[in-house]
């Protein structure tokens, strides 16, 4: 029999619903118009004889006395085949599905199923009738786009089970049964190519957690150089507006070595989301040369859309992530932006009347934060293989002061922080991650030694810079002027990086090795000058060919010649001991 | 069968409280008092105890005021007939014209469905350089223009509505002041562009909840026209104003403020009205242009901030005229490729010039000696602010683009500006070369 309440009272998207059966914490609940439209919504807090719910949708209409059902099933997400390719709102309803019945709007209280009911699947089975197997372990695969998609033992089984029956390869819809399974207790359980999880539970599946230990390559040079990201790992991009955030995810998700990227739009523009969604179907993924789209699945709440789905958002693409890990597979989540999730959590909490913490932030900010982010990492599966959630996360800090709660307790949990700086993108320096502050505790594909001798040029560079600021460039000796050219020279050549040119958008790993050992010599180099304006103008030629040098083909002979004229050109001011 | 009730439990700000039954949120009331009649909607029930904000305030509301709930929420009147006129934030006409009640709309309605958006293409003219050469406006984009108090942002707006090619200006005033206002509606009725305007006004004088009204009404009119195909352009002055009654509204109902006394869904609230902006796939667009005064000229005060993680970039407005630095037309990429051939080498060329004219000016300060370049430096300065930066400058973009040409060449040798060869040969003026 259905579990009823009633609505005793109506805050926003906080409802307060008067129960006497059961009820569970963050069981989701339909709450009921007049018009009979159901409204999604998550049982947050509960207080003796009153629930309180928060609403995923406009709470117009309601009033106090109409129905509330519970469904007793907490916020669940659909797993299985067609799931990459698509584009989800927060709850996981197909966006362009719903726009082909409701057009323009969002229309409130339509939920779509978020796998396609009508798509067969060519199904292999992989286990034997008599398999004694536990959750996690594969049945069989279908093909998906240019990936095995695995059909496994649904995770919610605990202890193991033996296989029935399994089906003969052939052609399934999700909803159709291709296993019978039998518990330890005897009972029995059928198996369809779908199941359910919910999604604020870790997917644990797996015989342990390994330390992240293999680079992914962002093709990012200041990424995959200075402030490098494991797969499995998790780091931040905080910025002020305009820094550049997006579009440095933008190029992440392009360019990453992963198998599966997903992108979490979190109260974000839009329009941002629609240049991702109209742009990859139309790119290659420079790996496999089929469309990027087939590799992306996209989850977007924009900020115009109901407030309390944001925070299901993320947790819906790190259910999704963690899905396709179970596989073997390498997933890169991004989610932009977080702070906009932490915003919701505030508006709630503040609805709830908590008792507030820094800038009116719930005091369990901070463990919201962590365990969402320790929900990444690499992972060895029961078969032996291994699978990788690696999480990046923008954050976006008001007035740009990272002192900022959100961005505090992020740096806490993450292993690699991209601080994006106003002064940097002013200077269109792009990307406009600040050398001096970032950090990650992660190791890169370059030699750590050459690496700390690079930023420590950095470091000095800029603090002769400031000096020359107040004693002009006569009152610096040459030496401290060299370090300044040689600083702002790997700062233009290195660190920044064209995105609007095809070859410089993306630095392989290999090219990375190439180059940066060649101008580690550079920047080893003693030169002689007479005088300031000499030493000038050489960097400043020279930084033109090595810009042109990194927009040619790696090893093509364009390449090999702009490099020979780099070195002719370095050669000739060389001090020679 | 109206619900009519006549005790009104709580009085505080301009919100009111009665004992009722059977009303929904976001209904709309009836208050009526000594002063008069007065809309109100419902913005909380708890239990049989309603909390209603009074549209007109609360002020003159006795404990024994008639509440009249009318069973429906929100709306306004939507019809080719609100063309030309004036209403104020709850849909009663400002003008002297009749009331209109044909076909009412819900106001603050769904959001649009990402999937039925298309990237933008198509560039707004605008008449102005600084925006059309270097800083583009795009349909649909979303853009506030960063001011101070006193900076001549009503009559930039009233310039751009006038000379941007839409069908419809739909145009929210909050907060505004009374000779703002008359200026604003003569100026479009003397240009003949009334004939194609809807105004949403509040003035600084009228009840705050009112103020809250304007941009939901303005943005709903303007999204029923935009399904109908109709490219409209919305022009809201001032969304600080918006951000400062949500404010007061908020301390009253005794929310816990985050930041600076501003509710902590300020960012939540500013995106709603914002993400209205959009290109619809198969039908028109909206395009918002919004004044968001900076009290201080303080761009990390929280309405400046949060606006900008919303908007498409910004313009800023300083000493009457639009700054080349900090302004940003995030979707220009988006539509200055198409335009002329030397549309972006001049935008660039241009900027990184007055930027070393910038430079060469606070050498000059200091008391350092001017070279020869510094000296055609503070030429190109200074005619690049009186012939492009001056917002009286009104010239298409093809004009403007030419003009900068002959800047250019009057003040600098073609090596000199850096420009690729390719481009000089086909626009450097020909007697200079």
């Amino acid at each position: 029999m259905a579990n009823i309440g009633k609505i005793i009272g109506v805050n926003g998207n906080l409802l307060r619903v008067a129960f006497t059966d059961a009820v569970v914490q963050n069981e989701v609940a339909y709450a009921k118009l007049a018009s009979g439209v159901r409204l999604k919504s998550e049982v947050i807090r509960i207080r003796s004889e009153y629930a309180e719910l928060q609403v995923f949708e406009d709470t117009t209409g309601l009033k106090t006395g109409d129905e509330v059902e519970f469904t007793g099933e907490l916020l669940s997400v659909e797993l299985g085949p067609g799931l990459l390719t698509q584009v989800f709102d927060g709850l996981q309803n197909p966006l362009p599905r719903l726009a082909e019945e409701s057009g323009f709007f969002l229309q409130r209280g339509k939920y779509l199923p978020a796998l396609q009911r009508d798509v067969k699947w060519l199904f292999t089975p992989v286990a034997k009738k008599g398999d004694v197997l536990t959750a996690g372990e594969t049945l069989g695969t279908v093909p998906e786009g240019i990936f095995k998609h695995h059909i496994m033992v649904p995770f919610k089984i605990h202890g193991s089970v033996t296989v029935e029956s399994i089906a003969e390869s052939g052609e399934f819809l999700v909803d159709d049964k291709i296993a019978v399974l039998k518990a330890e207790d005897g009972k029995l359980i059928e198996v369809s190519l779908v199941q359910t999880w919910p999604v604020k539970i870790p997917i644990k599946q797996y015989v342990e957690r390994l330390r992240p230990s293999k680079p992914m390559v962002t093709q990012q040079r200041i990424v995959d150089t200075f402030f490098p990201v494991m797969q499995g790992g998790t780091f931040c991009i905080p910025g002020p507006f305009g820094a550049g955030k997006t579009v440095l995810q933008q190029l992440m998700s392009r360019y990453a070595d992963v198998d599966i990227v997903i992108f979490a739009a979190c109260g974000e523009r839009a329009g941002e989301v629609v240049e991702t969604l109209r742009e990859f179907p139309e790119l290659d993924d420079p790996r496999t040369g089929k469309s990027l789209m087939e590799r992306t699945l996209i989850i977007c709440n924009t900020s115009s859309m109901p407030v309390a789905a944001r925070e299901a958002s993320v947790y819906t693409g790190v259910t999704l992530a963690e899905y396709y890990r179970q596989m073997g597979l390498n997933v890169l989540l991004l989610a932009d932006s977080t702070s906009r999730w932490a915003q919701a959590l505030r508006e709630m909490s503040g609805r709830l009347e908590e008792i507030p913490g820094e800038e009116a932030f719930p005091a369990y900010l901070e463990s919201v934060i962590a365990s969402f982010y320790e929900r990444g990492g690499i992972v060895k599966l029961k078969d032996g293989s291994t699978g990788s959630v690696t999480i990046g996360g923008t954050v976006s800090p008001a007035g740009g002061n990272f002192e900022e709660p959100v961005t505090q307790a992020t740096l806490k949990v993450v292993g690699a922080f991209h601080g994006l700086s106003r002064e940097r993108s002013d200077q269109r320096r792009f990307p406009a991650i600040n050398p001096l502050d970032s950090w990650s505790k992660y190791e890169g594909i370059i030699d750590a030694e050459k690496v700390k001798f690079a930023r420590k040029l950095l470091v000095l560079g800029g603090d002769v810079n400031q000096m020359m600021k107040v004693v002009g460039e006569e009152g610096t000796s040459m030496d401290d002027f060299m370090l300044f050219l040689k600083s702002e020279y790997l700062d233009a050549v290195y660190l920044q990086q064209d995105a609007y040119n095809d070859v410089d958008a993306a630095c392989s790993g290999e090219r990375q090795q190439y180059v940066f050992e060649k101008i580690y010599n550079i920047l080893n180099q003693k030169f002689s000058f007479a005088a300031k304006e000499d030493a000038r103008s050489f960097f400043l030629k020279l930084t033109q060919i090595t810009k042109d040098w990194n927009r040619v083909v790696f090893n093509s002979s364009e390449f090999k010649q702009l490099e020979e004229n780099i070195f002719k050109a370095v050669e000739e001011v060389s001090a020679h001991a | 069968m109206h619900k009519v009730y006549h005790r009104v439990e709580r009085i505080a700000g301009s919100v009111i409280t009665v004992k009722a039954e059977n009303i929904f949120y976001q209904e709309l009331a009836q208050v009526t008092s000594a002063q008069g009649t007065s809309l109100a909607r419902v913005i909380r029930i708890e239990g049989d105890r309603v909390d209603l904000q009074v549209f007109e305030g609360a002020r003159g509301v006795s404990t024994d005021s008639q509440v009249r709930f009318l069973g429906k929420p929100m709306e306004i009147p939507f019809s080719q007939s609100l063309i030309g006129r004036v209403f104020n934030g709850s849909g009663v006409p400002r003008d002297n014209g009749p009331a209109i009640e044909e076909n009412p709309i819900p106001i603050g309605g769904p959001s649009v469905n990402p999937s039925k958006r298309i990237i933008p293409r198509k560039m707004v003219r605008t008449g102005i350089p600084m925006i059309d050469v270097f800083n583009t406006l795009v349909v649909s984009q979303k853009l506030p223009i960063f001011s101070v108090a006193g900076e001549p942002y009503n009559e930039l707006l009233a310039r751009i509505a006038l000379q941007a090619e839409v069908d419809v200006i739909v145009l929210g005033g909050m907060g505004l002041k009374y000779d703002d206002y008359l200026y604003l509606r003569d100026f479009l009725e003397k240009n003949g562009a009334l004939s194609r305007s809807v105004m949403f006004v509040h003035t600084a004088s009228d009840p705050v909840v009112e103020c809250l009204l304007v941009p939901d009404a303005a943005l709903a009119v303007a999204e029923r026209f935009a399904v109908e195909g109709k490219s409209v352009l919305v022009l809201l002055t001032d969304m600080t104003n918006f951000a400062d009654a949500l404010k007061e509204i908020a301390i009253t109902m005794e929310q816990i403020p985050s930041n600076r006394g501003y509710p902590g869904d300020l960012y939540s609230q500013l995106a709603a009205r914002y993400e209205k902006a959009v290109d619809f796939d198969s039908a028109g667009s909206i395009t918002i242009l919004a004044v968001t005064t900076m009290p201080g000229d303080d761009v990390t005060h929280p309405v400046p901030d949060n606006t900008g993680y919303i908007t498409e970039g910004q313009f800023y407005l300083r000493k009457g005229r639009i700054e080349p630095f900090g302004s940003l037309s995030r979707l220009k990429q988006q539509v200055n490729g198409d335009t002329r051939a030397d549309h972006r080498t001049i935008m660039n060329t241009m900027i990184q010039l007055y930027a070393s004219y910038k430079e060469t000016l606070e050498k000059q300060s200091m008391g350092f000696k001017m070279s020869a370049w510094d000296q055609k430096l503070l030429k190109y300065g200074e005619r690049f602010e009186n012939e492009m930066m001056d917002l009286s400058v009104n010239i298409q973009l093809e004009n403007a683009l030419d003009l900068g040409w002959k800047i250019l060449a009057d003040c600098f040798t073609p090596e000199e500006t850096g420009i690729p060869s390719k481009l000089i040969e086909e626009f450097w003026p020909e007697k200079k070369r």
